[in-house]
């Protein structure tokens, strides 16, 4: 309407003040033990993960298919909704992530949090957990370590529905007949990650021939 | 919906309510009040309310240890130790000098409806008035804003 009101819808950019202000904040809350989800982002060659942890470990690892948003959301709910921005909660995993991208690290070090699985899928994911770097299992064997002979298909969903992909590593499971089955982060990822641990099959003509579509 | 999404929102009403200088303060003490009682929060949709109205009494509390502080000093400006090179001073930081000097719910009211747009019912609800109180909050603050501006 005026000057007067011009002056003060113009309240000043102070993000970057802001973001000071919050990294103060982060660092009492942490030491106050305020914080029950911390959470960063981590650049990786599969996209951005996105990456969190509570006082037990590892809870969540997030491919960018899935908007950030919506799996915050879904920890707020799930696990707590004290869940805060807090990168250097979690400066060792996102180290030990970008070895494992550059080719120098096997094996992660971090404790796990496995409140996110229950029952038949968590004991799946817990012998997924035990296959080696460069080695690769199927969900028919990984049904059977978890008690169900005959359950293939459900490991299947329940490596689909992993949240500590990566880490607890799901790409790693094949069909019987060697194909690559499924992956909650898409094939593409799935076949990528394989190839950077130097395992070899036919999906990699495959992704030679599409070469270029990501 | 997550507590990230509202900093800035806090942060600039901070900014706006007690100076950069206090800000920053009031943001951490904010934020920290906020997680000690989050669980006790029902209603997550009314989250940003609900922290500008924690930033709104840290704020308060600010102005008051201010005044404590400034009774033996009179003399000394309140913001000689800010950072001249933030941004640009002149006119909105005029203005939010003014601002400062209203009082405590008309300040508020405006606070809300200039830095961070909210609707007056929002409004209300922090400051702990009616919507139409709000409104008239904004409105009489405008009026002392002009006569100081217009001198």
């Amino acid at each position: 309407m005026n000057d007067l009101e011009r002056a003060l819808w113009r309240a000043g950019d102070h993000d970057d003040r802001a973001a000071v202000a919050a990294r103060a904040f982060v660092e009492r809350a942490d030491r106050e033990g305020l914080i029950d989800v911390a959470y960063t982002t981590v650049d990786a060659p599969v996209g951005e993960l996105l990456v969190a942890g509570t006082s037990r470990g590892l809870v969540r690892v997030a491919f960018g298919g899935i908007p950030h948003e919506k799996v915050l959301l879904e920890l707020a709910e799930d696990v707590s909704p004290r869940l805060i921005e807090a990168p250097a909660r979690l400066d060792s995993i996102r180290r030990q992530l970008d070895e494992y991208f550059e080719g120098r690290r096997t094996r992660f070090e971090v404790g796990l949090d496995w409140r996110l699985t229950h029952g038949f899928a968590r004991r799946v994911l817990k012998h997924t957990a035990r296959i080696p770097y460069g080695d690769v299992s199927t969900y028919k064997s990984m049904a059977a370590a978890a008690g169900s002979p005959r359950g293939a298909r459900a490991a299947g969903n329940a490596l689909g529905a992993n949240p500590i992909p990566i880490v607890v590593p799901c790409h790693r499971v094949l069909h019987s007949g060697g194909g690559l089955g499924g992956y909650g982060g898409g094939l593409d990822r799935k076949a990528l990650l394989l190839e950077l641990e130097g395992v070899t099959g036919p999906w990699a003509r495959r992704q030679a021939s599409r070469s270029g579509s990501r | 919906m997550l507590l990230d999404d509202h900093r800035g929102a806090v942060y600039r009403f901070l900014v706006a309510a007690v100076g950069v200088n206090d800000a920053d303060d009031c943001f951490q003490e904010t934020f920290v009040a906020a997680l000690r009682a989050y669980p006790r929060l029902r209603d997550a949709s009314n989250l940003r309310s609900w922290l500008l109205t924690i930033a709104h009494r840290k704020a308060i509390d600010a102005h008051r240890a201010r005044n404590r502080r400034a009774i033996p000093v009179e003399s000394v400006p309140e913001r000689a130790a800010g950072p001249a090179a933030d941004g640009e001073p002149g006119l909105s930081e005029g203005v939010w000098e003014a601002v400062r000097q209203l009082p405590s719910k008309q300040r508020a009211s405006i606070l809300h409806r200039y830095v961070n747009d909210l609707p007056y019912a929002d409004i209300g609800r922090i400051v702990g008035c009616s919507e139409a109180a709000a409104r008239q909050n904004v409105r009489a603050g405008l009026a002392s804003l002009r006569g100081a501006w217009e001198q």
